[in-house]
């Protein structure tokens, strides 16, 4: 049991202690145990090298530690060798006792190295490989480093000085200045100034005030607030509490969706060590500042992550937003002026107060300073978590970071925002990502998801599918954004299934104004924003679907059909097999043919299809050719 | 059902009665006894004096609640963005096929329950499933029918 620490001079003894513990050239293998990787078997092989250690007799030589995610998902199981930060991918529980031995003699294993695409060459250092070369790693950084259950990382690396400069330092109102003066816009979503807000709960009448982190990220396609709650989560516990210094709060809440198991386990773990040593609790470091902290889970509901509803969750109530004439920031939990910022937006504040608001203001564009961290996913080669500068462009981070589109196929767009976010479109990609850029596109900034789409997704569909999902996530207590996403969702789906009518467009843009203006919560008020977007940049694709019937990404299934090439069919059977209505007709040595009326157009005889025969083919708005007489047979290129 | 009292009790004395915190008394018990049970909401009721009119607006409106009992194993498939675009309603009717359930329902013999969700945080993998907590990577046919098959 440590012994709880009792001003900054003991925090900073304790960090040289630990550093002197530590042999700063024995080699630490790192896996990465991430949500990504662990689902690649990051357990299996994390367990597997600490045997395998252990069998050859290396514990003095090596040591070997799990840690945060690394955001390269799609490379997964990612161990990293440090201090030279040598960085294997796709590792197996196979490749284990090669990788330790090798690790031993500090020597490379060649075929386990990261192969660049585009030259072809073997990339042995983590920070030399494209996907990481390209970004500012200020805020995410730390988790490839930090076994996030073990405090004593987060010391080593400086953690927690932030904190002991704050209270030893600082004054409450200074703390507030700078992260005022650095201009932290909150990275949730509406990049509201952290420091205005922390200013109104700090000024609002009353003697008990709470500080909040949410960690309800709800938004599909995004995962960057699961990724550091789970890999560094003493980063937010350290912003949180320093927040809670500069408001004036003694309790905190850190919301945290019930679908993240790993982020509650470790956030607990955090608490309780961080109240061992002395950060949490009654006078912190000796400063007579006292701060006790409640983690709770939400329970699956989408509108829960809006501030009003998010403490009304907390209150154990129906997570319902209200209307906010009175800002939470007076009036929230248990009516009291509560404070709620995301997990990014806190993991930043203690760079801020270490390293200055100048430092801070150095990155980023005029109005958005700072990194903020992507989800990049979707149709794009190098999928995972990416941290930039604010003002890098889209086209930089899809081609230059993410290396492009899966299987050299044509972009078509970038969603960005969530369900309240937009479709962007090539023309946009050299449009610089910052909070009032994207917003003048006429999508967002939102929580960081920025799903990749190709000339094979619908936007129509696409369209259909976030108001599906708004529909299904409104809590119905207002009547616009309840009813308008109901007939919403009805027009787009007619219009998706070949119903659809030409002044649908105009009840669409009606209906859309209505909910801006009328609904309760920002759920509703952005709602129609993924399709007023995709009428902005792609109306030619609506109108395809409402006049010709036709979809032009041949996605739409009551729009699109198949119909197997007679020349090309080489009737190798494995269609047929895997049909599952029974509707692939023909036979060995038989041109196979598709039966229209059987047909359910699920696509898999498209998928099977081998690539040297390319023969069955997706076709949109145009008939199905008559199939081949029966009993057709295969014409067989290279004989006779 | 003496045995839900028993839980409710130390569920709630986890929370020292406290009634701000109901959803997570709830979340316990729904993980404790894989769904909630008439007697166990009004259990909750009368052990932390919530009206049981406000203990089921609360358990209603959520959907990490049920108040039918799922299957052995739980199949989930996720519907996020990312994995949408990159072919997720093409596993959940091919699993629907395998399982012969809609998302929602559960096998008569209480083997499966199948259920979607909005996103399950692991977008660089889709699309994506959970079996009884294990994720898997955009399974193939025969992958999923053996994924299927060993749980029994």
């Amino acid at each position: 049991m440590p012994t709880r620490l009792s001003s900054p001079e003991q925090l900073e003894s304790l960090r040289k202690d630990i550093l002197s513990r530590r042999d700063s050239k024995r080699p630490i293998i790192t896996v990465c145990a991430g949500t990504g990787c662990q689902t690649y078997g990051a357990g299996d092989v994390y367990q597997d090298i600490v045997q395998e250690v252990k069998k050859q007799g290396l514990e003095t030589k090596l040591e070997v530690k799990a840690t945060g995610c690394h955001g390269f998902c799609e490379k997964g199981v990612v161990v990293v060798i440090l201090p030279e930060e040598i960085c294997y991918v796709k590792v197996t529980a196979a490749d284990v006792p090669e990788l330790v031995g090798a690790a031993a003699k500090k020597i490379l294993v060649e075929r386990l190295l990261y192969v660049d695409p585009t030259t072809g060459q073997r990339i042995a250092r983590e920070p030399d490989i494209p996907f990481y070369r390209n970004q500012t790693r200020i805020v995410f950084g730390h988790n490839k480093r930090i076994d996030p259950k073990n405090i004593e990382d987060y010391i080593a690396l400086g953690g927690y000085a932030a904190l002991g400069k704050a209270l030893s330092q600082m004054s409450p109102e200074q703390v507030l200045a700078e992260v005022k003066k650095a201009d932290l816009r909150g990275r949730g979503g509406g990049g509201f100034p952290a420091g205005k807000k922390w200013e109104e709960t700090r000024n609002a009448p009353g003697d008990i005030k709470y500080v909040i982190v949410n960690c309800d990220e709800g938004d599909p396609g995004a995962y960057m607030d699961r990724s550091l709650t789970e890999g560094n989560p003493h980063a937010v516990l350290e912003g949180l509490l320093i927040g809670a210094y500069a408001i004036g709060a003694r309790e905190g809440f850190i919301y945290v969706r019930q679908e993240y198991p790993l982020a509650c386990e470790n956030l607990n773990v955090a608490i309780k060590q961080a109240q061992e040593y002395g950060f949490l609790g009654d006078n912190i470091l000796g400063s007579g500042f006292g701060f006790t902290v409640k983690v709770h889970r939400g329970a699956g509901a989408f509108v829960s992550g809006e501030s009003s509803a998010l403490m009304s969750a907390i209150e154990g109530k129906v997570g319902e937003p209200r209307m906010k004439y009175v800002h939470t920031a007076v009036s929230g939990i248990k009516d009291r002026p509560s404070n709620l910022n995301n997990v990014e937006t806190w993991a930043t504040v203690p760079l801020i107060i270490d390293k200055g608001a100048d430092w801070f203001r150095s990155i980023g564009t005029a109005g958005s300073k700072g990194t903020k961290i992507f989800s990049l996913v979707g149709k794009v080669n190098n999928t995972g978590l990416v941290e930039i500068p604010m003002g890098m462009t889209l086209r930089e981070i899809i081609y230059g970071i993410g290396g492009g589109i899966i299987k050299g196929k044509r972009f078509k767009g970038v969603q960005t925002g969530g369900p309240s976010g937009g479709i962007l479109p090539e023309q946009c990609l050299d449009a610089p990502v910052d909070f009032d850029e994207l917003a003048k596109l006429g999508s967002m900034m939102g929580s960081g998801g920025m799903v990749v789409m190709d000339e094979e997704t619908c936007m129509v569909d696409v369209a259909r599918y976030f108001v599906n999902f708004l529909c299904e996530e409104s809590c119905g207590k207002c009547i616009p954004c309840r009813e308008g996403l109901r007939v919403l969702r009805q027009i787009l789906t007619d219009i998706c299934e070949g119903r659809g009518k030409p002044e649908d467009i105009g009840v669409i843009r009606e209906i859309a104004e209505v909910m801006a203006d009328a609904s309760l919560c920002a759920l509703g008020t952005t709602a129609a924003n993924p399709v007023l977007t995709t009428l902005r940049y792609f109306g030619n694709e609506y109108e395809a679907h409402i006049k010709d019937k036709r979809c032009p990404a041949r996605s739409c299934k009551s729009l699109t059909s198949y119909y197997i090439d007679p020349q090309k069919c080489s009737a190798c059977l494995i269609c047929r097999r895997n049909c599952p209505t029974g509707a692939v007709n023909g036979d060995k040595g038989i041109v196979h043919w598709i039966d229209q009326e059987k047909c359910s157009k699920c696509g898999v005889c498209f998928e099977v299809c081998p690539d040297r025969f390319s023969a069955v083919v997706r076709i949109s708005g145009e008939p199905v050719p008559p199939p081949p007489a029966p009993g057709t047979k295969v014409v067989r290129k290279h004989e006779g | 059902m003496a045995g839900v009292a028993a839980l409710v009790s130390k569920v709630v004395g986890n929370y020292r009665n406290d009634k701000n915190m109901l959803i997570q008394i709830l979340l316990d018990l729904q993980g404790g006894l894989g769904w909630l049970p008439q007697e166990a909401l009004a259990e909750v009721s009368r052990q932390l004096r919530v009206p049981v009119t406000r203990v089921y607006q609360v358990a209603s409106y959520y959907k990490a609640f049920s108040f039918a009992p799922k299957g052995r194993h739980s199949v989930t498939v996720c519907l996020g963005t990312a994995c949408q675009v990159r072919g997720a309603p093409r596993l959940l009717d091919r699993t629907q096929d395998m399982l012969k359930l809609a998302p929602g329902e559960t096998s008569p013999d209480m083997r499966f329950s199948l259920s979607t969700v909005n996103c399950l945080g692991c977008c660089a993998l889709g699309p994506v499933m959970v079996v009884d907590g294990k994720y898997h990577s955009n399974p193939s046919t025969s992958e999923l029918q053996h994924i299927v098959e060993s749980a029994q």
